[in-house]
């Protein structure tokens, strides 16, 4: 998903929930972005949120196929947290900067 | 208008999502979460290449939204049933555009597509055939719908909550935080706006607050409850959810949804823009 297919989007879409292939180039953004997985395997059944580093919702996405999402944040810290069928519930703080790819790998 | 005349639960769905005179409809920001799984008979809406003009920016006019739901099979006296996933956001968009075009009985399933996934609850990948339908819409009620001029006249006089994320509201993120921040246009907010974002009117698992945790969040924030209200966000997606929020769940009488939001008063020319966090 190019950011300028994302960017057609309205208030939120992202271009679509099939796998959220990794961005290989971050250009101007803040990315964080990441799988979801469960004893190795994809969690696609699932959202991510991220919250701001006052705990205030910011955004939240359907994981995609593979387990992945991905934001475009503004630089500083950020939690992420997972929610996923079965009250399956996780947690990790994370930092962006502009013009980087943050890469996380969240075990539920 | 109550909760229990504008909201179902997961349970009434499952008993009911089938009934003749329901139409279940799924309108997602994931236009194609649909395509993977959806609850049982459930129809789905495009928010995007169904409900907006495709060349101008604006919503399908009447005689599009009649030949969209005559070709879904929806009739004027269905109880249409919508829901999607992110708390209902484009679920709560469909509905304000529902309202605006007249229909009577239109729901919203409490929770989303969020909860009915989270509890593990069926979906499938049958699409149902309704038979097609002669819709008829009334014209749009401007009552629910505010424009760019009527908003810059409300500065310091009416409500204006301002429903985005706090660093959209500051001016640092100029979109929410899933999508690319390149945009042609000035960061802020609407001076004297209220920064309540939207997503503190759902818990995490997208059902709605109680009617009292709801009027100490709008109240506490500076809302007057006595004043006539406009809400706006980026595009009016999220800003439709608060008005379902105020309108339909908490009753306030005069709340429209300014659909041109962000995108377009950043970008007009010489009005007021504040910078900074809420105060």
């Amino acid at each position: 998903m190019s950011t300028e297919q994302a960017s057609a989007g309205g208030c939120g879409a992202p271009a679509g929930g099939a796998p959220v292939s990794a961005a290989k180039d971050a250009g101007t953004q803040a990315v964080v972005q990441g799988r979801v997985t469960k004893d190795g395997s994809a969690v696609a059944t699932g959202y991510a949120r991220l919250l701001d580093s006052g705990g205030e919702f910011v955004a939240e996405v359907p994981l995609g196929e593979d387990g992945g999402f991905r934001f475009f944040a503004a630089p500083g810290s950020w939690t992420l947290r997972v929610l996923a069928p079965g009250n399956v519930r996780a947690e990790r703080t994370v930092s962006a900067d502009t013009g980087k790819i943050t890469e996380l790998e969240v075990a539920v | 208008m109550s909760r229990s005349d504008v909201l179902v639960d997961a349970d009434w769905v499952e008993a009911h999502g089938g009934d003749p005179g329901v139409v279940l409809v799924e309108v997602d920001e994931d236009t194609s979460a649909y395509d993977k799984g959806h609850i049982r008979n459930a129809v789905k809406i495009d928010w995007k290449a169904d409900l907006q003009d495709p060349v101008r920016r604006d919503f399908v006019d009447k005689a599009g939204f009649e030949a969209l739901l005559s070709e879904r099979g929806i009739s004027n006296d269905d109880t249409v049933v919508l829901y999607g996933g992110n708390n209902n956001w484009f679920a709560a968009y469909a509905y304000w555009y529902f309202r605006l075009y007249g229909h009577q009985s239109v729901k919203l399933l409490d929770g989303g597509r969020k909860k009915w996934e989270l509890e593990s609850r069926e979906l499938v990948t049958d699409v149902p055939q309704r038979p097609r339908t002669s819709y008829h819409a009334q014209e749009q009620d401007k009552a629910i719908r505010a424009f760019r001029d009527e908003v810059v006249a409300a500065i310091g006089q009416r409500n204006l909550v301002d429903v985005r994320s706090p660093d959209e509201f500051a001016g640092r993120l100029l979109a929410p935080a899933h999508l690319p921040q390149e945009q042609a246009q000035r960061g802020g907010h609407i001076p004297t706006a209220k920064n309540i974002p939207w997503s503190k009117a759902a818990e995490e698992d997208g059902t709605f607050k109680s009617d009292d945790a709801l009027r100490t969040l709008y109240g506490g924030a500076g809302v007057d409850f006595g004043k006539d209200t406009i809400a706006y966000c980026r595009i009016g997606e999220r800003s439709a959810h608060t008005w379902f929020v105020l309108h339909e769940l908490l009753g306030q009488p005069n709340v429209k949804n300014y659909d041109g939001s962000w995108t377009e008063y950043g970008s007009l020319v010489g009005v007021p823009i504040e910078i900074g966090d809420g105060k």
